[in-house]
């Protein structure tokens, strides 16, 4: 055993530049699989992090459509509902277009208390309160932009027409770091406000209503009486769980994370190739070599294992690399996508896939070389010139 | 010359394995790379043939897209009656006062909902997009809760085709048409009459008003005319620019994606190139150092390299390439972040990206085989001869 182990380490060691170059490749395709995969959590990230007992209505026709701000009161009387809140998306310009952040108009007096996830000090909630132009600001967000207490930032409305001028009050942090800190909310009776002088036909709308439920099992219930106590009204209303409605927005582009899923999963065929070329390569300078061996009475099994041997040990080095690469690689891309994704996060099921494709790169590209070089009689291997 | 380009060639052949391998690897890097372009040029020929140059959109100034957009009867009408609008055979101006609104339906085979555009338009809404023609069945009746679907949309979604009714907004909408918008963004919508879906959504204002220019350098004027009129707060666009813009979100984020994908990709390809160069070199030195004693310069030596490289990375893009364009079978439907509805588009080939996947391929084969290419060159005869 202890000759075999040493004998597939100088054979991968034998051609250093080669196997270094592989190795290279390997770690690339590894990490580029991992750091895909992780992206395509992180898409789902709002799924995972969906609160069970949380309800989400909006408007049946969809989530474009207002709904009467005045609902939350009819809700609210529904049994089982324990608190309520509600959201409205703003949509507005810092500065230029591409800096977008998501910017919601909340019920300021309900907002943190159904959004217990965001994290946020009694003292700032209370100036929140006090401050009709209060924002509160997530800690993504604000070290991006370097936002402080105090500071008053203007926003250009796209769907509401005009300049808004907000003072930030405070900053939220993230229960857990899955939690989005990327957010700006504000007050609704501010956009309120001047809604009603601007622009009344968007006045006394919301976009929707986010329900708290007093335990996970009776969603199913209240949801049903939300929406049959609005049958037939002038705004019917669809309910959903937080989980089913992340789930629907993340559906309607599936199509392109199906394409980085197969994308990721290409680049382990283009290694698999380098692989499969360097080991047939190998295998076939070495064949007068194996046909020493078998001349010396070792079978066609242990020639055959010096292969596998040495491209599991390639394939695993360069995994290993790949793997230890992978969180900083993710931490960096997190860095500049800081918009796109709240959290990029490489997840266990991430490294375990990775491990396994190195696995099954390095035990792949062996096969044909190997049985090559185990089928090959001792004669025409030593008369062989690789 | 070609005798070295012969002797590249049969040594390619002698090592069948090695060099399919070597050309497979960069054959699906090619094929990631013109995938995601042809994608890209997909998307964007969809968007962009949604707008027509002669037409120009009204839309309330700083809204993006037309659901974010209101403007209201009276601006419609003054906008209606300016002089740069082309005027129809019956003596009308050619303008489509419109409202869009998304709703919720459900995909056939899946409890899932997508958002589809539904648009009101006026009665001239044919006649200000030529490139929509009604394929089956008819137009809707002006005044009635009848629709037209577009092309893309049948048999995507649970109960939509013609001869069926859709609810939305509390009422049943027949169906009474198809039409064909030849491959455009409205291939995706549903069309019905502005009046009753105003109505119907409880809307007093339209989303956009789309007209048609007498004269498609009239822009400018018609610009400067309703931009500076203090009645209104609307901005004016050409139609055309305008889908182009709500392409710029998804189609900057497939490029960025893709072709940073595709670089990372190209490392191992041109790695296994190196790989199977530097091998090829090894196990040739007799014959480098025969070639020399012959004759040969060493450029010459460095160029036949190069060429067994480059040929490899030919092969390696057209295998790629014919791979790719088997992807132009691959109907797309995606959400645009720009609109929030779906759109359906295609993979699309263009000659532009034949030549960049090409130039990207020679590249890959380029940097791959140099170096190789140069050790093979730089060979001393003696020693090259006496190699084992």
């Amino acid at each position: 055993m202890s000759q075999w182990l040493k004998l597939v380490a100088r054979n991968a060691m034998r051609h250093r530049l080669r196997t270094v170059l592989t190795l290279a490749g390997l770690i690339a395709a590894i990490l580029a699989f991992g750091v895909l995969q992780t992206i395509v959590a992180a898409w789902y990230a709002g799924v995972d992090s969906a609160v069970p007992s949380r309800l989400i209505t909006r408007n049946a026709i969809s989530f474009m459509a207002p709904l009467p701000v005045s609902y939350g009161k009819r809700i609210r009387a529904v049994e089982g509902v324990r608190n309520l809140t509600y959201v409205n998306w703003f949509g507005g310009i810092y500065k230029e277009p591409r800096n977008f952040f998501p910017q919601l108009a909340v019920d300021a007096e309900t907002y943190f208390d159904v959004y217990q996830e965001n994290l946020i000090s009694t003292e700032a909630r209370s100036a929140f309160l006090r401050d009709r132009r209060g924002a509160i600001v997530g800690r993504k967000l604000a070290n991006r932009y370097g936002f402080e207490p105090g500071d008053v930032i203007q926003l250009k409305g796209t769907i509401y027409p005009g300049d808004w001028e907000l003072v930030i009050q405070g900053i939220f942090d993230g229960r857990d770091p899955k939690t989005d800190t990327s957010q700006l909310i504000f007050r609704w009776d501010y956009l309120n406000e001047t809604l009603r002088i601007r622009s009344r036909a968007q006045a006394e709308l919301t976009g929707f209503f986010v329900v708290d439920v007093t335990s996970a099992d009776r969603v199913a219930e209240v949801s049903h009486a939300i929406d049959s106590m609005f049958r037939n009204s002038s705004a019917e209303t669809f309910t959903e769980t937080e989980r089913a409605f992340q789930i629907g927005f993340m559906k309607q582009t599936e199509t392109i994370l199906v394409a980085v899923r197969i994308v990721s999963f290409v680049v382990i065929f283009i290694i698999l190739a380098v692989m499969a070329n360097t080991m047939a390569m190998t295998a076939r300078e070495r064949l007068s070599e194996y046909a020493t061996l078998k001349a010396l009475g070792f079978g066609p099994g242990y020639v055959a294992r010096l292969i596998l041997g040495e491209s599991v040990v390639i394939a695993l080095v360069g995994g290993a690399i790949a793997i230890a690469l992978t969180p900083l690689a993710a931490a960096h891309l997190g860095g500049l996508t800081a918009t796109l994704f709240p959290s990029l996060s490489v997840s266990w099921s991430t490294v375990a896939l990775q491990g396994i494709s190195a696995l099954a790169v390095g035990v792949l590209a062996a096969l044909l070389p190997m049985r090559r070089a185990a089928s090959i009689g001792i004669v025409d291997g030593l008369r062989s010139v690789g | 010359m070609p005798l070295l380009l012969a002797y590249s060639l049969r040594n390619l052949r002698v090592r069948k394995l090695t060099a399919a391998l070597t050309a497979g690897g960069m054959a699906l890097v090619v094929f990631v790379y013109a995938a995601v372009l042809m994608l890209d040029s997909g998307l964007r020929q969809t968007l962009v043939s949604t707008g027509d140059d002669a037409n120009a959109i009204l839309v309330r100034r700083s809204a993006e897209v037309e659901i974010q957009s209101m403007v209201d009867r009276h601006q419609a009408m003054i906008i209606e009656s300016a002089p740069q609008v082309l005027t129809g055979a019956d003596g009308m101006p050619l303008v489509s006062k419109e409202v869009v609104v998304l709703i919720a339906l459900p995909r056939r085979g899946s409890e899932q909902l997508s958002n589809v555009l539904i648009r009101g338009v006026g009665p001239a809404a044919l006649t200000v997009r030529p490139q929509v023609q009604i394929t089956e069945g008819r137009m809707f009746r002006p005044g009635s809760s009848e629709v037209v679907i577009g092309g893309a949309l049948s048999g995507r979604f649970e109960g939509v085709g013609v001869g069926t009714t859709i609810r939305f907004a509390q009422r049943d909408w027949q169906i009474v048409g198809r039409f064909d918008a030849g491959g455009s963004g409205f291939d995706s919508e549903i069309w019905g009459d502005s009046g009753q879906i105003l109505q119907a959504f409880r809307r007093d204002a339209f989303s956009s008003v789309v007209v048609r220019l007498a004269d498609r350098a009239g822009l400018d004027a018609l610009k400067e005319r309703l931009e500076s009129d203090p009645r209104l707060t609307i901005e004016v666009k050409r139609e055309r620019l305008f889908y182009e813009e709500q392409s710029r979100l998804l189609s900057s984020f497939i490029r960025v994606l893709g072709i940073s994908l595709s670089a990372l990709f190209s490392l191992g390809a041109v790695i296994g190139a190196a790989i199977t160069m530097y091998a090829a070199v090894a196990s040739r030195q007799r014959e480098i150092g025969t070639l020399r004693a012959l004759g040969f310069r060493r450029s010459s030596v460095l160029f036949s390299f190069l060429a067994e490289a480059i040929l490899l990375a030919l092969v390696g893009w057209a295998a790629g390439l014919c791979l790719a364009s088997l992807m132009m079978m691959v109907k797309v439907t995606t959400l645009n972040w720009t609109t929030l509805s779906e759109l359906a588009f295609q993979f699309t080939l263009t000659p532009a990206i034949v030549m960049q996947s090409l130039v990207f391929a020679l590249a890959m084969g380029v940097i791959g085989g140099f170096l190789p290419a140069v050790r093979a060159s730089r060979l001393k005869i003696v020693d090259a001869l006496r190699a084992a």
